[in-house]
């Protein structure tokens, strides 16, 4: 199965970073988190509500919604925090964040489990450093903006209803659904990062072929 | 055809497609109240949370929207559409968007209603709750109140999109919200929206909008519009539910400093909707020459005119007063037959009753009365700088504007037939002497004071 691969780009100012990636990361994960599932006896389930709420950014023009649960959110919000700490202060820069919804497959063992991804999204950032106030507010609309066009698009991928998992049986529900939370329960996500130096190469990548090199010999 | 499709299938689906549409009308019009939504989430199900969203009902929205289906389905050549636009408090209106749900003949046989179909559903209404944040009337309904206020119009049969644009050429962009295939055809949600907000004005004496009037008429034909807007503004009933109805006039004060500002001597106490530059401004000044301008007591005359700067003498819209040799002649009050025939000052017939709907349409915030009208202009509201838009009933903004026009002092209420003036002038001598006595208490207060 081929995995779908989505790619966001956002350039926003230092404090914006934050928050355009919970506005992203939130409306993606709105479409891809269900109620909690009670399975029943007759191998039926039901499934719990899920709740929204509005949430109005404070440096940029802009106002999302995200499913209400403060566990989720607290996740993600400490995912795009270690995010911005790697992107630095001060600097221009450019990182990526991924969110990647992923099933586990059960395999014997000795091998462990495999992960194997159905969807991907990347958000690109790119932060550039402004100068004045007036370019600032400037930036707040502008990205605003951008936002809207990059939620637009989000919903346009979403609604192309391409592959999703299936409805899990209770014992592979672990497999398919994060049941971690109390309220909510999103695909099974996981949420990286890379930051570019200014360069242009990715840090990571530099490491990947050191290792690789290394291996080589 | 539906010959596939097994009754209690069909059944289904038709209970999901009309479940759909009334939860898609109340997810748009609490999208536009003007206030943040949160619903909880609950891991228990409640069994009657459709599609397993956490969507409150609003009882006269869905009430609305039954009315508008009149029992029918969405169906093919059978929409179902929202028509969300902007009424300012002296009348104009303005289309902002129209939100379609529609179907077309496109069928997918093989789908599964139960399961595939509602889940389909579901995301469809998250992606709704989503873009309905992002289109422009968003961020117009969050700062709705004293200027203006959204109006949502459901109705039922052929989409009508010329409300969005004037002239010749439509000026509105279609943003897709999803589609969901079904047995009996494919379930498609877009939103139209208009991209050019500058504000035209229906009152310039010439130009009448076609599209106004069209909005209007199709509002009389159709059902009828309801205000989203904060209850604290008296409706008119029936069909515009939030109009904010003219209050009796209040006294101005005299002294305003920023151009900005002027409009708030405005008769009825308006809340001034001066744009920082710009376009309105030409239009508000044609307009001004209307001569409307009078409040009986008060003070700044001439700033009813924009363009004009602030104290300066229109001639013909003022009153003798000007004339005289007073101090401050410009602040005396006018002769007060003037009122009587001035349509401003005079209220509207409409009768007092708010719309029944407030009450359950309104937002906690806003709470101040929304100020009347018959004002030049509209459309910008008063950002104080630093505050913060709360939902408070007095919030930073309303403060400012209630506290802008205390009482007139009594030094300025110069009564023009007394002749005070010449008296206050002759008892300046005895005044002096009494200073002069008392002058080293004087002294020693000064002393304190340093």
């Amino acid at each position: 199965m081929n995995c779908r691969s989505e790619v966001l780009e956002v350039s926003v100012e230092g404090r914006q970073v934050d928050e355009a990636m919970l506005a992203l990361v939130h409306t993606i994960l709105l479409h891809r988190s269900t109620g909690k599932f009670h399975y029943k006896k007759e191998g039926t389930y039901s499934i719990g509500t899920v709740g929204t709420q509005d949430i109005d950014c404070d440096f940029i023009d802009f106002s999302f919604v995200r499913v209400s649960s403060d566990e989720l959110d607290r996740v993600i919000r400490k995912a795009v925090g270690e995010f911005k700490d790697a992107m630095g202060n001060g600097t221009d820069g450019m990182g990526q964040i991924s969110l990647e919804f992923y099933q586990k497959k059960k395999s014997r063992w000795p091998f462990s489990d495999e992960c194997i991804p159905w969807e991907v999204w990347s958000i690109k950032v790119n932060v550039v450093n402004l100068a004045n106030e007036q370019e600032r507010q400037i930036c707040r609309e502008k990205v605003g903006e951008k936002l809207g066009e990059k939620v637009i698009n989000i919903v346009e991928v979403i609604n192309r209803h391409e592959y999703l998992p299936k409805m899990p049986t209770q014992s592979e529900v672990d497999n398919v659904f994060d049941t971690s939370l109390k309220d909510v329960q999103p695909y099974l996500y996981k949420i990286t990062f890379q930051i570019t130096d200014t360069l242009g190469t990715s840090v990571s990548t530099t490491m990947r072929r050191l290792i690789k090199d290394t291996l080589a010999l | 055809m539906d010959s596939d499709l097994s009754p209690q299938d069909k059944k289904d689906l038709d209970k999901f497609i009309k479940f759909f549409a009334l939860k898609t009308v109340q997810v748009i019009v609490q999208a536009r109240l003007g206030e943040k939504i949160c619903t909880r989430s609950s891991s228990s199900p409640t069994g009657s949370d459709w599609f397993n969203l956490a969507i409150k009902d609003i009882p006269e929205v869905t009430h609305e929207a039954k009315k508008a289906l009149a029992g029918q389905l969405p169906g093919i050549g059978r929409s179902m559409c929202v028509e969300i636009s902007l009424k300012t408090s002296e009348g104009d209106s303005m289309e902002l968007e129209t939100w379609c749900l529609e179907m077309n003949e496109k069928c997918d046989k093989d789908i599964k209603v139960s399961y595939t179909v509602y889940n389909r559903l579901s995301l469809l209404l998250k992606s709704l709750l989503a873009i309905t944040r992002v289109t422009p009337a968003y961020k117009l309904s969050r700062k709705q109140g004293h200027d203006y206020v959204i109006l949502y119009r459901i109705y039922f049969g052929e989409v009508q999109l010329t409300g969005l644009g004037e002239g010749n050429h439509a000026r509105f962009q279609t943003v897709r919200v999803g589609v969901v295939g079904t047995p009996v055809g494919t379930i498609t949600l877009s939103c139209a929206y208009r991209t050019n907000l500058a504000f035209m004005s229906t009152r310039a004496p010439a130009e009448e909008e076609g599209g106004y009037t069209g909005v209007e008429d199709s509002q009389e034909v159709c059902t009828t519009s309801f205000s989203t807007s904060p209850p604290s503004q008296m409706g008119i009933p029936g069909k515009e539910g939030g109009v904010p109805q003219q209050v009796p006039v209040q006294p101005c004060h005299a002294a305003q400093a920023e151009h900005a500002r002027a409009s708030s001597c405005l008769p009825n106490d308006h809340v001034p909707a001066v744009p920082s530059g710009s376009g309105e401004d030409a239009e508000a000044s044609s307009r001004s020459t209307d001569g409307k301008s009078v409040s009986p007591r008060d003070v700044m005359e001439t700033t009813f005119t924009r363009k004009v700067g602030a104290f300066v003498n229109k001639p013909g819209t003022q009153v003798t007063t000007a004339s005289l040799d007073l101090p401050f002649a410009a602040f005396a009050p006018r002769a007060y037959d003037i009122e009587e025939n001035d349509p401003m000052v005079q209220p509207p017939e409409s009768p007092a009753t708010s719309s029944p709907l407030q009450g359950s349409l309104h937002s906690q915030g806003s709470g101040e009365s929304g100020v009347p009208a018959q004002d030049d202009f509209v459309m910008v509201d008063f950002k104080p700088a630093f505050s913060k838009d709360d939902l408070l009933p007095m919030d930073l903004g309303t403060f400012y504007r209630e506290f802008q026009n205390p009482p007139q002092l009594a030094s300025l209420t110069i009564d023009v037939s007394s002749q005070s003036m010449a008296e206050d002038l002759d008892s300046l001598p005895e005044k002096l002497a009494v200073y002069e006595k008392n002058i080293d208490e004087f002294d020693a207060f000064v002393d304190t004071l340093q």
